[in-house]
């Protein structure tokens, strides 16, 4: 194990930590004000990969690929929420999680009938696909960088709409105490639509960054959606801080875990067993730190003020 | 609880059941035998969930960890070349007990949409061991070398032999949990989903309680587990995914939460619906997707809040 190649786990852990945020970023905001469990939220960014990916495959261009595959995704997100989950917000979590697990079958399967079943593939174009040299001997790839750095940006503008702006100041007023925004005169239905369509936007975004590293087939949404969940849970559910400090703190642990477990088992017990033993548990790393996390603090690591 | 009307329509119900393998033995349809233990397997699966989601309120979506520890123990035994069918039945109890154990002892200190989200993580974690462990087929599974022995009582590859004795165990569980929620354990468990404040006020620790019945759902589960394996003679890890235990909680939506054979009629409702779409088309959960929705918008009393009439406890 030497310098290089741990700097480069740490960057991939950085990388899937930011595609975790922008989910997290959406479900917590959705659950903070709407108080609505929203388990279709890995379908939208199952949407987003597949807009992403067939506008690309249009139009020659990956930028104009991934500008459209934004507001499409948005729009689904904003029909989904008229449709079906406005009349789901004063239902209790149960029947939230039990629609919006019918809500899954019905879009993977769309998917699968619109693109077939056995998904797409799409490779970078050349401008994106190279390298760059960080350090001497470490070559990383650009579209990774790319990622994160979109991440990031995301990141600040998120925390500056939610704190400098009015838009802002009435979601977190929102979520606070929403019969009495509701008073004072805010369209709160209109407030719900646009911050589900926001949230779905970004949900949207990941599924396009997604979309040339990972493969674009339908159910490509729940598996990020549970590990999205452990983040929210570890953070504290509707703090986008937590949010933020979660999707990095599960990201650097699942990817160092699948990188660096098996080698650093080989060390302790015998390498076979460290052959078998150290996948298995590094799939399992997050979840028992998710454990840990709520042993101490069941309310995750930087819960919620204000309810 | 639904006085007589409910009791007649469980028994005639059950009565039904009992008659399925000679009536597909006369149509020469063993199919339907097939299709309807599985229902009662899943249905006992159900009805152990129904214990601490329809009277505990505990919103568990993990409830195929179970299936899948039950399964897992039966078939690892079998694997090491240990048939006997008691003592492989009795680890599947008893893992998945101790499963529960550990997976409640922390859940249940959460509540709300904490518990509903841990509970569906660690069951995905226990998907995602059984996925990396290669020694027992990892992804693919493995088939179960032989079916769970049990000398000359019974034997599990006579299929209407094995229908009975699901039925026999569906029957025990009904009663178990019927005689557990109407007793003072389960008054406790009911109070406590009503009003926790006032449950703690009368002297009693919801945490405790609420565990014991956690782990006994878990333990039932995983005796449907066990049959679950010998059902299809195959080990799969997908039997812990997610998606199952989403269609266990709506077997007991379905079919009417905090009823004791609700979660059987809505087993036996979606499975057959799922049956008949699928073999309609390919592209069936485009129907059965909205289906539930509208199930969970428009049907929430359940199948048994319509046939009892009346809403009652």
């Amino acid at each position: 194990m030497n310098l290089i190649l741990i700097t480069e786990q740490v960057l991939n852990g950085v990388q899937f930590g930011v595609m975790l945020f922008l989910m997290a970023a959406g479900l917590t905001l959705v659950f903070g004000i709407m108080n609505l469990v929203n388990l279709a939220h890995g379908s939208l960014y199952m949407i987003g990969a597949y807009f992403a990916t067939s506008f690309y495959q249009w139009s020659g261009s990956f930028v104009i690929g991934a500008l459209l595959a934004l507001p499409a995704t948005l729009v689904v997100g904003v029909i989904v929420e008229v449709v079906a989950l406005r009349t789901l917000y004063d239902r209790d979590h149960l029947d939230q999680v039990l629609a919006t697990f019918g809500l899954i079958l019905f879009f993977n399967e769309l998917v699968a009938i619109v693109w077939g079943r056995s998904g797409l593939y799409t490779s970078l174009p050349e401008w994106l696909s190279g390298h760059v040299e960080l350090l001497p001997d470490l070559r990383y790839p650009l579209y990774r960088l790319l990622i994160i750095a979109i991440g990031i940006a995301v990141a600040f503008l998120l925390w500056y709409v939610v704190t400098r702006t009015r838009l802002g100041m009435l979601i977190r007023a929102g979520a606070s105490n929403r019969a009495m925004v509701a008073a004072l005169g805010i369209n709160i239905r209109l407030l719900y639509t646009i911050v589900f369509g926001f949230g779905a936007a970004l949900a949207g975004l990941a599924g396009v960054m997604a979309g040339p590293i990972y493969a674009v087939q339908p159910g490509m949404g729940e598996s990020i959606l549970i590990q999205v969940f452990v983040v929210i849970v570890i953070g504290g559910i509707g703090s986008i801080r937590g949010a933020m400090a979660g999707a990095l703190i599960v990201g650097m642990v699942d990817t160092l875990g699948r990188a660096f477990l098996k080698p650093l088992l080989a060390l302790v017990i015998t390498p076979s067993a460290a052959q078998s033993a150290g996948p298995a548990l590094a799939s399992m790393l997050i979840y028992l730190l998710m454990a840990v996390v709520l042993a101490l603090r069941p309310e995750g690591l930087f819960p919620e003020r204000g309810h | 609880m639904r006085g007589h009307r409910g009791l007649v329509v469980v028994l005639a119900g059950l009565a039904l059941l009992a008659l399925v393998p000679p009536v597909a033995g006369m149509l020469n349809q063993p199919f339907y035998i097939d299709l309807l233990r599985r229902v009662m397997i899943l249905a006992i699966a159900a009805v152990s969930l129904d214990l601490i989601l329809g009277y505990g309120g505990m919103v568990s979506f993990g409830h195929a960890a179970y299936l899948g520890i039950g399964s897992y123990s039966v078939a690892v035994m079998a694997f090491y070349g240990i048939h006997s069918g008691p003592l492989q039945w009795l680890v599947a109890i008893g893992a998945s007990a101790l499963v529960a154990l550990a997976i409640g002892s922390v859940s249940i200190r959460t509540s709300g949409i904490y518990f509903i989200m841990i509970t569906l993580a660690f069951t995905q974690m226990l998907y995602f061991l059984g996925i990396s462990v290669d020694e027992y087929g990892g992804d693919d599974g493995m088939g179960l070398k032989r079916l769970s022995q049990f000398g000359n009582l019974i034997d599990l590859g006579d299929p209407v032999a094995f229908y009975y004795l699901v039925l026999a165990i569906l029957v025990l569980t009904l009663v178990i949990v019927h005689r557990l929620v109407h007793s003072r354990f389960g008054m406790v468990i009911r109070a406590a989903k009503s009003n926790e404040a006032r449950t703690r006020a009368i002297g009693f620790s919801p945490y405790a309680y609420r565990l014991v019945a956690f782990v006994i759902a878990g333990a039932i589960c995983g005796l449907a587990g066990a049959l679950y394996v010998n059902h299809t003679k195959y080990l799969s890890p997908h039997i812990m995914h997610w998606t199952i235990s989403g269609d266990i909680m709506f077997m007991v939506i379905l079919g009417g939460m905090g009823s004791t054979a609700g979660p059987v009629a809505g087993a036996l409702v979606l499975l057959v619906l799922e049956n008949l779409l699928s073999g309609w088309t390919e592209h069936w959960q485009i129907i059965f997707g909205p289906f539930l929705v509208l199930v969970v918008l428009f049907a929430k009393r359940g199948l048994a809040g319509w046939l009892a009439g009346g809403r009652h406890g």
